[in-house]
């Protein structure tokens, strides 16, 4: 392809790109923020929405596939041009269930930002509203058609880049409706809760299934003992939606916010986490040296899980047989915290702060328990976590640094890069070098494992000659692609690491949702995840079996990993799922 | 191949008409015909369809040209045994056309619903049998391929036709040899061809005739075009609502296989080409190029913006031609007659003619093919026949649902692509629905909304939420609910809907209302200022009132009223309730008086 500059004009003034730029892209060069609804680069372009429009001859046409033209006369501005993108938003208000102050994202919502820079005044059209589904019966997300403008950025992001295909738009026109075929709920379809939909969607008609009310409930109730765990993800974003900028750190912060909320003990996941590694990096041990069940799968994804429970079921055995390290946790805190607490664990509750929805599911899976209780009670997105820290008036950005509670408070880096899609594998690596080798390794860092691309791939030699072949994915559609290469024989691995959300669990399906055009010019995971490896750096244990309540914990209570009590508290097993539903 | 004393055709319309007479017609002739051991002298085509929509069934007696209309089952016998047998005309049935001039009606060109017309890329229908390749061969069939295929270049077809001035007859009228020419440009080796089949158009069945009557010069001028872009593959998509016509092209596609017209080295030229077929799915939006092109790529039929064209990415983002069925039937006359002679018939601009489907308030209803520049005068009264009942012409809609309404004042305006467009309406594919007095304009815009809005694919905000906005609009006029905002309202959303959308269904979704707004204004004030519809068509908008001076107090309208509207005496006048009326007008039937008033 030849390295063409194209120079033409916008709105008087002369611009040059290079050859197959859009006018969108262009029109940044020259300061103007051309605006748009439907676009979500790289996922979504049917120019469908109208917004961008902008006059070429006379002719309006959808900036964001227009490519620009040798000596095209472009106005981003004509009132040709305002009165059509006026004329739009009062099309799409007409047809928008407007209940804004009620609406998750109120303050927070592209149409509404839209309608408030056209300052429009008046509701002049509308009787009849297109068809309104409330599908409310998935544990993770609801869907509700009245607030739906059709853009279709959930849909590509489903079928495009998850590959998962749980949602389409179906019937025509008007009657439009976005959702699963034969008008399913998504707790009847295939969806694996990854969330990236609720991501995409830029107002309010895709959102999680809010637990704010029960975890309330629960820390009102004076019979209950609530305890809260943190996910690594959470304490590098929660910040922002207390208006700090993009990957700040607030682990002090947020640990000082959830004792005033009320809970009784505050402890982290980094701990599970470093859990996990125990348990897995012992099991990827084994399974080296049977050569059995290779590659070993991570598991700590419930989007990942339950993707290939429905589309590769007969690699069902690949999985780790590992709980998710929040799940571990809640199980330790049920049998090991209450006995240490003197607490019956019926009159415990576990609430995990979240960066995923799916997780909200997961929770809900009956083999998640051990004797009739449920390891983890209730998860809470970070979005809701920082709902329950305003709804109490807590000066978030003031507060002054609190530590965990102990002993599920300490956790080392190796725990918290879990929030970055590489981290699993680099944690697993750091403690499985040693365990191999024997002896403490100078090495701490694999950083052929990090990186926010969506398939890397690295081959690591351990000291007794080895070699892990790994592959660390970040996205379903990249997943589906590495197991279609290994099924066709291109590829072989002995260890694989998925997280199902594009840009690993920073990014995931619970965070703060940041709007389109801010996503393309910052690149938030790659910020979120440096504050990962910040965290990492300034840990004084950067290993897992280096963690010492972690070694306290096997010495007092498991044994060793992978032992009988173990695999009944920290293991799970998982189940075959149809193709369509 | 067999030859016979004489041919006749059987024109019975029988999937318009008679759609459960199973050729009843042509098989009673056959019958008659063996009876009288004719069956080696009288060959006996079934044609299907001529056009002549007013006189079917028809049956021509060729080589005389004698026209028998109107005929039943039971004038068989008298058809075989007079003409066939006996050698005399059976005047009863081939005079038996009342509401035309002409008394003596013998031969069918000499029809004044003919005469007017130049039939090029009708030329084949009901003529030639649409089931046997052999009968469109002996009309120099396939004629145009060989001599492209054997003594030009593909350079020299895209030449020819350029010369020509073909424009495409789908309704945007691009230059169909500059459109293959930029395809021929774009590099290979995988192009395609596609035949847009999918006439959605309410009341518009050009494509239909030439589909079921005329199918290999479809065939025929795709493989042309083929040749000329660098194509082998060609697709015809077909609207599944044309079932006939599917199997003619089917029954088409395999016979010209069978004679190496089409697949490997036709014509022992090296050149493959094939065609299959693809069916819609009851989606007028899949009319658009490139939702067409979607819908066979499997995808839902939403429209991509343009540019890129489809000449250069376009089915599997490969360079495609896509062109209507009508652009494609002139494709052999132009090849075989020459450029030069096509570019003398039609317009400056626009050469050659235009298929017009003619219907509603007019005598002769049919298909028109007429040179492009021709008048709606012409068309409207010396072709068609004028209006019927004695009313009043109000209003032609040519282009369908994209186009508008053209009141009385123009109809000396030539019939042209840019002339049409100025004047608020379009070409489009070629409908042309004639209205009277007895229209109501307001009604026609709100009939058309209600087409659009349920064929918008939904995928930009204009259409989608406009036109049901649109169609809101006029529901409330029609209903006696109208105010002058509104009216400011239906302009505001109709010029939007038009410069904002994505395709042409919504850029032209607004013309019906904007045109009759131009034109009908008065009517439109009528609907919201005095809750009055002028044509007495929308019922909310319509009173029955009684004349108590000339009513005689028979009673027999209260006694027809379905909805005991009506109260009186006996011999004293009545009166009716408007509140109950539902307006069904039987009072105004059966009043001997004329005292039944609608306004």
């Amino acid at each position: 392809m030849e390295d063409k500059v194209v120079q033409f004009n916008i709105d008087g003034q002369d611009v040059q790109v290079a050859a197959g730029t859009t006018v969108l892209e262009a029109a940044r060069q020259i300061g103007v923020n051309i605006p748009t609804l439907c676009y979500l680069k790289d996922v979504n372009q049917p120019s469908g929405c109208r917004m961008c429009l902008v006059e070429v001859g006379g002719k309006l046409l959808a900036s964001c596939s227009l490519e620009a033209q040798a000596n095209m006369q472009v106005q981003t501005n004509s009132s040709k041009v305002r009165d059509a993108r006026r004329a739009v938003i009062e099309l799409l208000l007409s047809n928008h269930q407007e209940e804004c102050n009620y609406c998750s994202r109120g303050g927070n919502c592209e149409l509404q930002t839209l309608a408030s820079n056209m300052h429009v005044r008046e509701r002049r059209f509308g009787v009849e509203r297109s068809r309104s589904v409330v599908d409310n019966e998935s544990w993770s997300i609801v869907r509700d058609s009245a607030k739906c403008i059709q853009c279709g950025r959930c849909v590509s992001t489903c079928n495009d880049i998850q590959t998962v295909g749980a949602i389409t738009m179906y019937n025509r026109g008007f009657e439009t409706v976005v959702g699963p075929v034969y008008g399913r709920s998504l707790a009847d379809s295939v969806c694996i809760n990854c969330g990236q939909c609720v991501m995409a969607c830029p107002v309010g008609a895709l959102r999680e299934r809010e637990s704010i009310d029960e975890v309330w409930g629960a820390i009102a109730d004076p019979t209950q003992v609530v305890v809260v765990q943190t996910a690594p993800a959470v304490r590098v974003a929660l910040g922002e939606e207390f208006g700090l900028p993009i990957g700040t750190r607030v682990t002090g912060k947020m640990a000082a916010a959830l004792r005033r909320l009320g809970f009784d003990k505050v402890f982290d996941t980094d701990f599970g986490a470093d859990l996990t590694i125990m348990e897995e990096g012992t099991e990827l041990l084994h399974r080296l040296q049977n050569g059995e069940h290779l590659p070993l799968m991570t598991s700590c994804c419930p989007g990942w899980v339950k993707f290939v429970e429905h589309n590769f079921p007969d690699k069902l055995d690949n999985l780790s047989t590992c709980k998710s390290p929040h799940e571990m946790e809640g199980a330790l805190i049920k049998t090991y915290i209450a006995k240490k607490m003197d607490v019956d664990p019926s009159r415990i509750t576990v609430v995990s702060v979240m960066p995923c929805v799916g997780k909200k599911f997961e929770q809900r899976r009956p083999e998640l328990s051990y004797e009739e209780l449920s390891d983890v009670d209730h998860v809470l997105t970070t979005r809701e976590l920082a709902r329950m820290i305003k709804e109490a008036g807590i000066d978030f950005v003031n507060l002054q640094d609190e530590p965990f509670d102990n002993p599920f408070g300490t956790s080392t880096g190796a725990g918290v890069i879990f929030g970055a899609t590489g981290g699993v594998a680099e944690a697993a690596l750091r403690t499985v070098f040693e365990l191999v080798a024997g002896k403490e390794l100078e090495t701490i860092e694999y950083t052929s494992v990090r990186g926010t691309q969506g398939i890397k791939e690295a081959a690591v030699e351990l000291p007794n000659g080895q070699v892990i072949r790994t592959a660390v994915v970040n996205g379903l559609g990249n997943a589906r692609k590495v197991m279609q290469m290994m099924e066709k024989g291109e590829r072989s691995y002995e260890f694989i690491e998925v997280m199902a959300c594009p840009g690993g669990c920073v990014t995931g399906g619970g965070q703060p949702i940041i709007d389109a055009r801010t996503r393309e010019l910052i690149d938030v995971k790659a910020l979120r995840a440096k504050a990962v490896y910040d965290e990492d750096r300034d840990l004084p244990v950067r290993k897992s079996h280096k963690n010492p309540d972690i070694q306290l914990l096997y010495k007092e209570f498991l044994g060793e990993p992978n032992s009988h009590l173990a695999h009944e508290l920290l293991h799970t097993h998982y189940a075959a799922r149809s193709l369509f539903k | 191949m067999v030859t016979s004393l004489r041919r006749v055709l059987v024109s019975d319309g029988t999937d318009c008409k008679a759609p459960n007479e199973d050729k009843k017609l042509y098989r009673m002739l056959r019958r008659e015909i063996t009876k009288a051991s004719l069956a080696e002298d009288v060959e006996l085509v079934h044609v299907q369809c001529l056009g002549l929509c007013e006189y079917e069934p028809v049956v021509v007696v060729y080589p005389e040209g004698t026209v028998y209309t109107h005929v039943q089952t039971a004038d068989a016998h008298e058809i075989v045994e007079n003409h066939l047998v006996q050698g005399n005309v059976v005047e009863r049935l081939s005079n038996n056309a009342p509401d035309l001039n002409v008394r003596f009606l013998r031969r069918i060109e000499e029809t004044p619903f003919l005469q007017g017309q130049t039939r090029i890329a009708l030329r084949n229908c009901g003529i030639v049998d649409p089931e046997d390749i052999e009968d469109y061969i002996a009309n120099d069939g396939y004629q145009a391929l060989a001599r492209a295929l054997v003594s030009m270049t593909p350079a020299d077809v895209i030449a020819e036709v350029k010369k020509s001035g073909l424009r495409g007859r789908g309704g945007a009228g691009f230059p169909t040899g500059l459109k293959w020419e930029l395809a021929a440009k774009e590099p290979g080796p995988q192009k395609y061809i596609i035949c847009n089949a999918d006439e959605g158009d309410p009341g518009a069945f050009m494509d239909r005739s030439v589909l079921e009557s005329d199918p290999h010069s479809v065939l025929e001028a795709m493989t042309i075009g083929g040749y000329a872009m660098g194509a082998n593959q060609g697709y015809i998509y077909v609207r599944a609502e044309y079932p006939v016509a599917v199997q003619r092209l089917q029954h088409a596609i395999a016979q010209s296989r069978e004679y190496g017209l089409l697949g490997d080295d036709i014509f022992g030229t090296g050149f493959h080409f094939d065609i299959d077929i693809r069916l819609g799915a009851g989606a007028f939006v899949c009319g658009e190029e490139t939702a067409l092109l979607n819908s066979i790529e499997g995808k839902r039929g939403t429209p991509r913006p343009k540019p890129p064209y489809p000449a250069v990415s376009g089915l599997w983002g490969k360079p495609t031609v896509i062109n209507n069925v009508e652009t494609y039937a002139n494709i052999p006359a132009i090849m075989l007659r020459g450029a030069d002679w096509f570019a003398q018939i039609g317009a400056e601009k626009a050469k050659g003619t235009k298929v017009f489907a003619l219907t509603g308030r007019i005598n002769n209803v049919g298909l028109v093919e007429v040179p492009i520049g021709t008048t709606l005068r012409k068309v409207i009264y010396d072709i068609g026949g004028g209006i019927p009942k004695g009313k009043k012409f109000k209003a032609v809609q040519t282009g369908g649902p994209s186009g508008g309404s053209i009141p009385a004042e123009c109809l000396d305006s030539p019939i042209e692509y840019e002339t049409l467009t100025a004047l608020g309406s379009m070409m489009g594919s070629g409908g042309m629905i004639v209205m009277d007095e007895t229209t109501c304009m307001v009604d026609v815009a709100r009939f058309y909304l209600d087409f659009t809005k349920d064929e918008s694919c939904g995928q930009c905000s204009p259409c989608r939420i406009g036109t049901v906005r649109i169609l809101e609009i006029l529901e409330k006029i029609t209903t006696g609910n109208g105010t002058m905002e509104d009216l400011e309202n239906l302009k505001y959303l109709g010029e939007q809907v038009k410069v904002a959308s994505l395709c042409g269904l919504g850029q032209s979704a607004p013309n019906p209302v904007l045109s009759t707004m131009r034109y009908f204004w008065d009517e439109y004030v009528a609907h919201v200022v005095e809750k009055r519809c002028p044509s007495g068509v929308c019922k909310p908008l319509i009173h029955y009132t009684i004349d108590a001076e000339a009513c005689t107090g028979c009673g027999l309208c209260a006694r027809n009223c379905a909805s005991n509207a009506i109260s009186g005496e006996l011999k004293q006048p009545h009166v009716i309730d408007d509140d109950i009326c539902i307006r069904c007008g039987t009072c105004a039937e059966v009043c001997n008086y004329d005292a039944v008033a609608c306004r």
